[in-house]
């Protein structure tokens, strides 16, 4: 008969691997943990901060309201994305930093940069086709994740950030990049959050949550009352 | 809203704004006799309806014979200039409609389209309708909104403010404020 106190030292080879497996998970469980635990605090003040590059995913009048309002030199480098199937959103951007060019408040000249990127899925497409687009969209955005490695995300929907912002979540566990990822709630969400906010909310992938109505901050406590953008 | 003493003597024009959507619902529920001679009935001139991707195209009117103008168009670059000459606008329930309307203090009526899948539009135009914005109403009623608005009542949005975002943003990262 076997000795059952054997039997319970030995080590396999394949309950090594399971065992690696499994510490492994738990290493990356703690890492993440970690890193919302860290993304609810501030960065430290000091008197003058370095700027930081921003990543602004545009797509809606409001963003542009929030842009007019932004410390250009604290925000800087700045890049813009916007889907590839919005016509308006750069152009109003590319208006917009000509217009601080020749204010003299930037001090920078020719630093924005102007991307498109793919999007998931067009409104109405079938749903077998949207997987194979879903991961040309997701490619993309890495491949503009990887190239630009912002240092803040700002975002205002639509579902063309959640691909930017999950990445940007992933570079902050890998420690390719830490960075702050604020996404502000459409003006026109009043009573329920969006798709996009509900992810970045439940997940606690944002640093920031900022709601415009207060309904919504009194159903979403970890959400900040900001009041109408527009 | 004091313009209409202004407008005695010009065309009081009621603009119809579906944006980019198909909104057929609506273009038929302002095209109807009843809504047009109610809009007749409280002194607008002209009706103008930006239809989009509509199907149905109303009839032209030259409003003759003690009747509104009709005139239709589906795209403009910029409904701006259109938002600006109309006394009344009646609109989707974009958001972008709808704010670019109140900027320009514009009496307005958003008309939910009950059509469309996930409606969180009407939560908006909703509850800018509670703080008395603006008039709510759905195609089918419509008339009765047209019928029972009273301009007066509604209260001038005040223009929000990207300010307070930005502090916060600064405070979180450390920036000073200026």
């Amino acid at each position: 008969m076997e000795n059952s106190n054997n039997h319970c030292l030995s080590i396999t080879p394949s309950s090594l691997v399971l065992l690696s497996i499994i510490g492994f998970i738990t290493l990356i469980l703690i890492r993440v943990l970690y890193i919302i635990h860290r993304s609810s605090q501030p960065r430290s003040a000091s008197s003058r901060q370095k700027p930081l590059s921003t990543l602004i995913v545009l797509g809606s009048a409001e963003m542009i309201n929030l842009l007019n309002v932004l410390q250009k030199n604290s925000f800087t480098p700045r890049y813009y994305i916007a889907a590839a199937t919005d016509n308006m959103s750069l152009q109003k951007a590319q208006v917009l930093e000509n217009s601080w060019l020749n204010e003299g408040g930037v001090e920078e000249v020719g630093s924005a940069k102007f991307m498109q990127i793919y999007r998931s899925r067009e409104v109405g497409q079938s749903y077998i086709t949207s997987v194979g687009t879903t991961l040309i969209a997701l490619a993309h955005a890495l491949w503009l994740m990887i190239k630009i490695r912002p240092h803040v995300i700002l975002c205002n929907g639509p579902g063309t950030c959640i691909p930017l912002c999950a990445i940007a979540f992933i570079f902050k566990i890998l420690g390719i990049r830490w960075s702050y990822i604020f996404y502000v709630e459409s003006i026109a969400r009043v009573r329920r959050l969006s798709l996009s906010a509900l992810l970045l909310y439940k997940l606690r992938m944002a640093n920031q949550l900022f709601v415009q109505w207060p309904q919504l901050k009194s159903k979403y406590h970890r959400a900040h009352y900001v009041g109408r953008l527009m | 809203m004091a313009e209409a003493d202004e407008d005695l003597k010009s065309r009081r024009t009621v603009f119809v704004t579906v944006g980019t959507t198909c909104f057929d619902s609506l273009v038929r529920a302002v095209d109807t006799q009843e809504v047009k001679e109610e809009l007749f009935k409280k002194g607008y001139a002209h009706l103008l309806i930006q239809m989009g991707r509509g199907s149905y195209i109303p009839a032209k009117s030259t409003g003759e014979n003690g009747s509104l103008e009709v005139d239709c168009f589906t795209f403009s670059s910029s409904i701006a200039d259109y938002l600006r000459s109309a006394s009344l606008v009646i609109s989707h329930a974009g958001s972008g409609s709808i704010f670019e309307t109140l900027r320009l203090q514009k009496p307005l009526i958003v008309v939910v389209n009950e059509d469309l899948m996930d409606n969180h539009q009407s939560e908006l135009a909703e509850e800018l309708a509670e703080r008395k914005h603006l008039f709510c109403a759905r195609p089918q009623t419509l008339y009765q909104t047209v019928a029972d608005m009273d301009l007066g009542s509604l209260i001038p949005y005040q223009p929000g403010d990207a300010a307070p975002v930005a502090k916060l943003l600064n405070s979180f990262l450390g920036f000073p404020d200026d």
